[in-house]
């Protein structure tokens, strides 16, 4: 197990180095230049050129790239080209909003796929369970700030039960931190819940129709046992997958989410950083988001040896 | 002395102290209000002679102090300057600066400081880069007071000194002027009405300013960006929203105060929604251009650049913009109807299509292709390039509108590349009325060129010659008759082309009261009752 978490580990350099570099190349091939961003409406060709030469913009690209990777060794992600500050600092400033909706909306989706996706597939045939697959189908189909809108209009508009925006740490007191938290987390969970359920629902189907599952239900186990004890923990590695997968896609979904309820995490650094072409934010953000990523992976992988024995690094 | 104990004296002591007391629960009561505005755009960039966002421009006002400024007749008037004289042959100019001004370190305000910031602004503003070409020297006299000697009679030193626009020349210390002009400053001490709270900077989300009670503000009434700068609330927090749309239910829901620049199609639900009104804080609002590029052909070539002015009708641009006519007002005028120096010479602001396409014919176009960098991402600028590569195309014109976002579309602007070479041909911007209201402001009437223009570069000695005439005279008439050469003369020869005037009213909370009238969102003066 320790050698496979060195390799993994190790995995993380050369994943980190191509996502860097292809990254870097990137956004300086994607057109705009800060330095015209910086000079604004009176700069002339001169005041721009003035710019980039400060910014070091102006040397090959290959030498901007050695010099941000020599800094990156140094853990030192450098200065936000626009504010000035450090993009360690902007980045950490921005985390905890990101991370509360990414994991409360992963619980969240956990909580109420896998029991749906259980129950349709124990009801496989019934009105539970060809409801749960339309409603998933249209979780599917309904765009992230549509929804959002949907539940701004109604909670925070007509009912007034909930705020409209923000974001509120938890050391401000639980209550406003959970009602300025419900709302973003419902919006990023429906997609969610619909693609754990659809898995849960398949992947136990056919467990369901394994000849393990039939002898335990001829020996008269009870079928909470045979469904939970016995099938969901088979059917368990799909859905821990599936699991990994959606939080690839939450970075994505987090983007609008954050736009939409105003709330100061990392997805709206990223458009932020984007528009204004402010290199070294978004690079930071980039090899962040890879970290985050690869760290996932990991988890996912070595969550199989806990689903299934058999499994073995 | 001795204090009778009697029932009168008895109840004077009474009330003084009742007075007395009450004073901590006002000054309280005052600093316990909190100002929650939703700008057009967060603050990414804190300095304001740095950049000339508009964003920079309005923390500037928050935290600098300004030598003197525009009241609501464009009349320049003192701010910090207490008293101003200059020579019989109007060429030594002596200020002298209010007593008692103090930065929010707590160290004075001295003409030290004073003149290493207009320095650096002159390096950055073109008004400030025009008024140096009349200076000779900038000396301070004493503490308080500073002198300015030119080589000849300048009719705009005071202008310069009180635009209300980007770049304005603020006063900063003297430590933080010396900062390179290309660079950005990170120390915000200033010593305007508000301080910045650093601790609490966070670039693109939020900023806050606090009251600074230091600040010694002018006895006159506000008028304008001039006269008193009195603070009435404790925190203004400067909150960024990305969503409009979210924004305004935040207002509705009274989780903000203030909404800057809600979009137009929202005025309307806005306006009804109890306890919102809409505030047309801003009389001049905002104009739209239509650019061309000198170098690349074919708007080389003078008649296809009047082709294109002809081709184009500023209504059809004013309704994909703005919509509804009581937002905007149809004008040929340049430097901005309802200023001093407004016009309606040179365009008749309508399209005629038979001469536009005489025109085209006559400069002799080949069906060279004109690329129109568009930016997608603002939707008010997105209709204008829809509008013009229509226009363009009813004459007969070879159109690429080459969508992009506006970091794009300001890389692009800045190339003088071929157009199909990643150059351009046209392009369409967004200004403040005040940025162009009059011909030394207006960065498209400068024709220098290649040689200091404007992204564009056109050239015309004919103006530049005109412009160094209104630069000189001081008085209003002349400058009246010579800006209305230029406007003609700037028609003439197409140096760009205005889309029409617009207003666009913020909306806030009732409780907000006293918001100033002027062509910068300013955040003194307002209270924030009930």
């Amino acid at each position: 197990m320790l050698s496979f978490l060195w390799k993994r580990l190790l995995a993380t350099i050369p994943v980190l180095l191509v996502v860097t570099a292809v990254a870097f190349v990137l956004l300086r091939l994607s057109g705009g230049d800060p330095a015209a961003i910086l000079a604004g409406d009176s700069g002339t060709p001169e005041t721009i050129a003035a710019i980039r030469m400060r910014l070091g913009l102006d040397r090959p690209l290959i030498v901007q790239f050695v010099q941000w990777c020599w800094q990156l060794l140094h853990g030192d992600l450098g200065n936000s080209i626009l504010s000035n500050q450090l993009v360690t600092s902007m980045i950490a400033a921005r985390v905890e909003p990101t991370l509360v909706i990414s994991l409360s909306t992963i619980l969240l989706s956990m909580l109420i796929g896998v029991p749906l996706g259980v129950l349709a597939a124990w009801k496989r045939g019934s009105w539970i369970d060809r409801m749960t697959m339309s409603v998933s189908i249209v979780g599917f189909a309904l765009p992230g700030f549509a929804l959002g809108y949907l539940w701004i209009y109604v909670f925070s508009v007509k009912l007034g039960a909930l705020p409209v925006q923000g974001y509120v740490n938890l050391a401000d007191g639980l209550l406003p931190f959970l009602s300025h938290i419900v709302l973003p987390t419902l919006t990023l969970s429906v997609v969610q819940i619909a693609l754990i359920a659809r898995v849960t629902r398949t992947s136990l189907l056919e467990i369901l129709s394994d000849d393990f599952v039939r002898t335990a239900r001829a020996k008269g186990l009870p079928e909470r046992i045979v469904l939970f004890r016995h099938a969901l923990k088979n059917a368990a590695v799909p859905i821990a997958s599936v699991v990994g997968i959606g939080v690839a896609f939450l970075i994505g979904g987090v983007i609008v989410t954050e736009s939409v309820f105003n709330l100061p995490g990392l997805g709206r650094l990223t458009v932020e950083s984007v528009l204004a072409r402010d290199y070294p934010v978004i690079q930071g953000i980039i090899i962040v988001f890879s970290g985050v990523y690869v760290v996932i992976n990991l988890l996912v992988d070595l969550s199989y040896t806990v689903f299934d024995p058999r499994i073995r690094y | 002395m001795t204090l009778r104990i009697d029932r009168r004296n008895i109840l004077k002591l009474g009330s003084g102290g009742a007075l007395a007391l009450s004073m901590p629960r006002i000054a309280l009561a005052q600093a316990t209000k909190t100002i929650r505005a939703v700008m057009h755009a967060p603050l990414r960039i804190s300095d304001p002679m740095f950049s000339t966002a508009w964003t920079a421009r309005n923390h500037g006002y928050n935290i600098y102090d300004t030598l003197f400024s525009t009241d609501s007749q464009f009349q320049i008037k003192p701010q910090m300057v207490e008293s101003f004289e200059t020579s019989a042959d109007r060429l030594v100019w002596t200020f002298q600066l209010r007593s008692g001004l103090k930065f929010h370190d707590g160290a004075p305000v001295t003409s030290a400081d004073v003149l290493p910031s207009l320095a650096r602004w002159s390096k950055r503003d073109s008004m400030g880069q025009k008024l140096m070409e009349f200076v000779v020297e900038m000396t301070a006299v004493d503490e308080r007071t500073f002198r300015i000697k030119l080589n000849q009679p300048c009719g705009f030193l005071l202008q310069a000194l009180g635009k209300p626009n980007s770049s304005v020349p603020f006063i900063m210390p003297a430590r933080i002027a010396a900062t390179p002009a290309d660079q950005a400053v990170t120390d915000y001490i200033g010593s305007g009405p508000f301080h910045f709270v650093t601790a609490e900077f966070k670039p693109g989300t939020k900023a806050v300013y606090e009251r600074n009670p230091d600040y010694v503000s002018r006895n006159e009434p506000s008028d304008g960006m001039s006269g008193g700068r009195v603070v009435k609330v404790g925190r203004y927090e400067w909150i960024s929203m990305p969503d409009l749309q979210t924004a305004a239910n935040a207002l509705m829901g009274n989780e903000i105060d203030y909404l800057e620049m809600p979009p137009h199609d929202l005025l309307p639900a806005l306006s009804k929604a109890p306890g919102v009104e809409l505030t047309d804080y801003n009389p001049l609002g905002y104009v739209g251009t239509c650019r061309m590029n000198w170098l690349a052909p074919p708007f080389d070539k003078l008649e296809i650049r009047q082709a294109v002015l002809h081709a184009l009708n500023q209504q059809d641009w004013l309704d994909a913009q703005i919509g509804n006519p009581d937002y905007y007002e149809i004008t040929p005028a340049m430097f901005i109807a309802g200023t001093p120096f407004a016009s309606n010479s040179g365009w008749s602001t309508k399209a005629d299509v038979a001469l536009a396409k005489d025109l085209l014919k006559k400069g002799g176009y080949k069906g060279e292709q004109i690329v129109i960098p568009n930016a997608t991402d603002v939707p008010i600028l997105n209709a204008l390039g829809t509008v013009t590569a229509q226009a363009l195309q009813a004459i007969g014109m070879n159109v690429t509108l080459v969508p992009m976002d506006w970091g794009s579309v300001l890389a692009r602007r800045a190339k003088q590349d071929p157009p199909t070479q990643g150059g351009w041909s046209l392009f369409h911007s967004g200004w403040a009325a005040t940025d162009m209201m009059n011909p030394l402001g207006n960065a498209y009437i400068n024709a220098k060129g290649k040689n200091g223009g404007s992204f564009g570069w056109a050239e015309d000695a004919a103006i530049e010659k005109l412009r160094d005439d209104f630069a000189r005279t001081g008085i209003l008439s002349d400058q009246k008759k010579i800006s209305d050469d230029i406007q003609k003369r700037a028609y003439e020869v197409v140096t760009y082309i205005p889309t029409g005037q617009y207003k666009n009213p913020a909306a806030n909370r009732k409780s907000l009261q006293g918001i100033l009238k002027a062509p910068v969102p300013l955040f003194w003066n307002i209270d924030k009752v009930g």
